[in-house]
């Protein structure tokens, strides 16, 4: 683990009146929201609400122009995404994850591979305990490969979502934010992400997840931050809101 | 917790197929020749340990090209230059040989020469790699503007002339075998273990693989994709500068020119190798396969009396096809996928 855990208690995350200004125009202004450990948060709205805007300010994307992010009791301010990732905050991207013509073993380990030492002197990369611990690590995450030595381009979109979500998890990510990930996968893929996502809670990782599908949103969120024109427009437990009152906070009236 | 099984892939064999597919043709013209020379003259083709060895130094120039073409092909680039860098090489190892050799005696002239060649060679890799990694600019248009500079500068260097070698140790390394080896065949088959290790065993290697699969993906990773473009671009021109020096032995004189028809046979034994031109495919050993088929189609025409400017036209007309087979398996690989 990179970083001891000084504040468990508190918030894992916490935006205060945030704000983003794009040529003048508020794209955010003055959010707030908190995710704890193991919660999945929904970000809800409608497009141009500033979801986006939000979320790349929360992983280094753009710096808020307003306002304040706390990570784990501390103020943050990432001057670009590596270092969010540094830290443990780690967007998941549909298509810039994963490496199509490497194993898996490969992808989950990319930039940080296992080495041995071949005839005792020769400094080689070790493939085959890649491969294992990172079923492990998926195996953790209830994800069963039954091979791990094929090029994840031979897997489906959903498995490879299942393996970038893998290794964010594998290498100590405390806040995973995905960006509609079940947009471009077929029902019984997007059945087995969200299977995935609510399997994350275990792991103690907080969630954002951004969707335009209420049915997902209510199948697996803890809460609801509704946005809309760049302004929170209200905030939910899951459990005690219906879809009808989310809608009517998304086109406001 | 709800349990996900993910499906193993169905597509397995069309890696093998990549494979399989060169050594099916190496197989393919080893029998075409043997059964011509059996029929035409009488005799066995590979039975001819002269044949053999032939084909092996034929082999050995744009085999070293290939080697470092390899890796730029596989993290997605191209580079056009090598053959004339080739030629760069061997201009000033012929040169430096002769002077230092003069100076200081044949050893160390030798090693000086060696010591010098290199570094100098990996100059044009340098810019290359600067001009990719640093410039953005296409690797196909950068190279193709170094092949036109390195062009000149080895002609420049050579004075519009071949440079005759008079070091006798840079002549015996062409000209010599261990075991009924000959000398260059030995130093390509050290160079190809060692590209081998990079490319399949080393960090550098899968970040090649990665770069040329995920360019961007790598980059998140943290993988300065970069450096490794300007190391791959070096490691190109550094086998092309091993090609230059092994010429010039081999033919006791450095000439500019010297690489000059072996940029197609590289990219040829690249892509027949199983390498895709889109990057993030292809092995060492592929490489290999694909320089042999090269040199058995180049050297069997000329054994069975061919012409042989038909060897252009074969090499140009294999080149084309195995970029057709390779794409039609993609195409027949994400037809499965979606399919299947």
């Amino acid at each position: 683990m990179a970083e001891g855990d000084a504040d468990r208690s508190g918030p894992l995350l916490e935006v205060k009146g945030i704000s983003k200004l794009f040529g003048g125009v508020h794209a955010v202004e003055d959010v707030s929201l908190s995710l704890a450990r193991g919660e999945v948060l929904a970000l809800a709205g409608d497009n141009g609400a500033g979801k986006s805007t939000l979320i790349k300010m929360i992983s280094g994307v753009h710096r808020p122009d307003g306002g304040e992010i706390r990570y784990r009791g501390e103020p943050v301010d990432f001057p670009n995404p590596q270092a969010a990732r540094d830290r443990g905050i780690e967007t998941i991207y549909q298509d810039l994850a994963l490496a199509d013509n490497l194993d898996v073993g490969a992808n989950v380990f990319l930039g940080r591979e296992l080495m041995c030492r071949r005839f005792g002197f020769l400094p080689v990369i070790d493939r085959k305990r890649m491969r294992e611990e990172a079923g492990r690590s998926l195996a953790e995450l209830d994800i069963t490969l039954h091979r791990l030595d094929l090029p994840v381009r031979q897997l489906s979109g959903g498995q490879r979502q299942a393996i970038a979500i893998g290794r964010a998890v594998h290498w100590q990510a405390r806040v995973l934010i995905m960006d509609e990930p079940t947009a471009a996968l077929g029902v019984p893929e997007q059945r087995k992400v969200m299977a995935l996502i609510r399997n994350l809670r275990g792991s103690g990782a907080g969630v954002i997840f951004i969707s335009h599908n209420l049915g997902d949103i209510f199948e697996i969120s803890d809460r609801i931050v509704v946005l809309r024109r760049g302004l929170k427009a209200g905030e939910r437990r899951t459990a005690e809101t219906t879809p009808d009152e989310v809608v009517r906070l998304m086109v406001g009236g | 917790m709800t349990a996900l099984t993910l499906e193993p892939g169905r597509l397995r064999w069309l890696g093998w197929a990549a494979a399989l597919r060169a050594w099916l043709f190496l197989g393919f013209l080893a029998l075409f020749f043997e059964a011509w020379a059996r029929i035409a003259y009488g005799t066995s083709f590979f039975g001819n340990g002269f044949n053999l060895q032939s084909i092996a130094v034929f082999a050995v120039a744009p085999l070293l090209l290939a080697l470092g073409q390899t890796f730029v092909i596989i993290s997605g680039g191209i580079d056009l230059s090598v053959g004339f860098t080739m030629g760069l090489a061997a201009v000033i190892v012929a040169h430096i040989a002769n002077i230092a050799g003069d100076a200081f005696g044949p050893v160390t002239g030798f090693v000086l020469a060696v010591l010098i060649t290199l570094p100098a060679s990996a100059v044009p890799g340098l810019i290359n790699g600067w001009l990719v990694a640093r410039l953005g600019i296409p690797p196909f248009i950068g190279t193709l503007g170094m092949y036109g500079v390195a062009r000149g500068a080895a002609y420049l260097v050579a004075g519009g002339t071949s440079v005759p070698v008079s070091n006798p140790l840079l002549a015996g390394l062409g000209s010599g075998s261990l075991l009924g080896v000959p000398l260059v065949v030995l130093v390509a088959i050290v160079v190809v273990i060692a590209m081998h290790y990079l490319l399949s065993q080393t960090r550098f290697g899968q970040y090649t693989y990665a770069i040329g699969g995920n360019r961007e993906a790598s980059q998140r990773a943290g993988i300065r994709v970069g450096r490794m473009t300007l190391m791959l671009y070096v490691l190109s021109a550094l086998s092309a500068g091993v090609g230059g020096i092994l010429y010039t032995a081999r033919f006791t004189a450095g000439a500019a020119q010297a690489g000059e028809p072996l940029l197609l046979d590289s990219i040829a034994a690249v892509v027949i190798g199983g390498a895709s031109l889109f990057g993030g495919s292809g092995t060492i050993i592929g490489t290999v396969i694909g320089a042999l088929i090269i040199a058995v189609i180049q050297y069997g025409l000329v054994f069975v009396d061919v012409e042989p400017f038909w060897q252009f036209i074969a090499v140009g007309v294999v080149i084309i096809i195995s970029v057709i087979v390779d794409q039609s398996q993609k195409r027949l690989g994400s037809w499965v996928v979606r399919h299947g």
